[in-house]
């Protein structure tokens, strides 16, 4: 048996913090839409507020802080995504597209 | 020592059920081929996410992550791919070319992988040395209306500013002039 309980142990958070984050940039370099590559800019935000959340609740000597700091990237992400989807209807609008092999061309 | 020793592991096998679901859920967000399954991967990944919150000791942000993300962000990615069908398109190119951007792409997410684990699990942080508050509901609610006023109101102004935006953007263009 385990000294200390699994979900008590920090490095665990860390590795799969990490781990989100290397997936995240795989699929941001992978993806040719788009929408695929904001889905994977919300992994790397969702790394970036477990990275902050296991430091809070281990690390910090505020509890509260991490939590209000996580609350405001979820307000961000969500002001992100609405901003970045209406860009993208109006990109397909434009183009008929959003595949971004074809979105090559600067126009005013 | 609890009462029922077994509780232990039943908490640990949850705990592992939401690390497989954190995962499981990013490796399906990332890389199928259709867009809503990618969609759904993400969804997945939060409702994983909202329990590794939760055994970080905050609730409210596992159900705000519930709320923000798989009720609001992964609707709103529904809503863009019904609009604007963004499946990824079939292999156009060389195949040794995709399967070499692959590799890059593999290496270069390993080695962030490798480096953030590194700097984040191997690391001797210092503990703190006492604890402010509890991080409780109220504490948040307190500081955020003391401390962090200035940050609660000026967000508050970026989610105006963005729907505005969002709507202004996605208005030009739909009819013609």
């Amino acid at each position: 048996m385990n000294p200390m309980p699994l979900p008590d142990r920090p490095e665990i958070y860390f590795t799969v913090a990490a781990l989100l984050l290397a997936i995240g940039i795989f699929g941001l370099l992978r993806r040719r839409t788009l929408i695929g590559m904001l889905i994977s800019g919300e992994l790397i935000f969702s790394a970036a507020s477990l990275n902050l959340m296991a430091f809070n609740r281990f690390r910090a000597p505020d509890p509260a802080v991490g939590q209000i700091f996580v609350l405001f990237i979820m307000g961000l992400a969500a002001a992100e995504i609405a901003i970045a989807l209406s860009i993208i209807i109006a990109v397909y609008r434009n183009y008929r597209s959003v595949k971004t092999r074809e979105l090559s061309e600067l126009n005013g | 020592m609890t009462a029922f020793p077994a509780s232990q592991m039943i908490v640990g096998a949850i705990f592992l059920l939401c690390l497989a679901t954190t995962v499981v859920g990013a490796l399906i967000a990332a890389l199928t081929a259709r867009i809503i399954r990618s969609v759904c991967g993400l969804a997945i990944c939060c409702i994983g996410l909202a329990g590794l919150y939760y055994f970080l000791h905050s609730p409210f942000l596992a159900l705000m992550e519930i709320l923000i993300y798989v009720g609001a962000v992964c609707v709103t990615i529904v809503f863009a791919v019904m609009l604007a069908e963004p499946d990824e398109p079939v292999r156009d190119e060389q195949r040794g070319t995709s399967l070499l951007w692959g590799g890059v792409a593999l290496v270069v997410s390993a080695a962030i992988f490798w480096g953030v684990w590194h700097l984040g699990a191997q690391q001797d942080w210092t503990a703190p040395v006492a604890r402010v508050s509890d991080g409780s509901v109220s504490a948040i609610g307190k500081s955020l209306l003391t401390t962090y006023s200035m940050a609660f109101e000026l967000i508050s102004l970026a989610l105006l500013v963005a729907i505005i935006g969002a709507l202004a953007v996605a208005r030009t263009g739909r009819t013609k002039p």
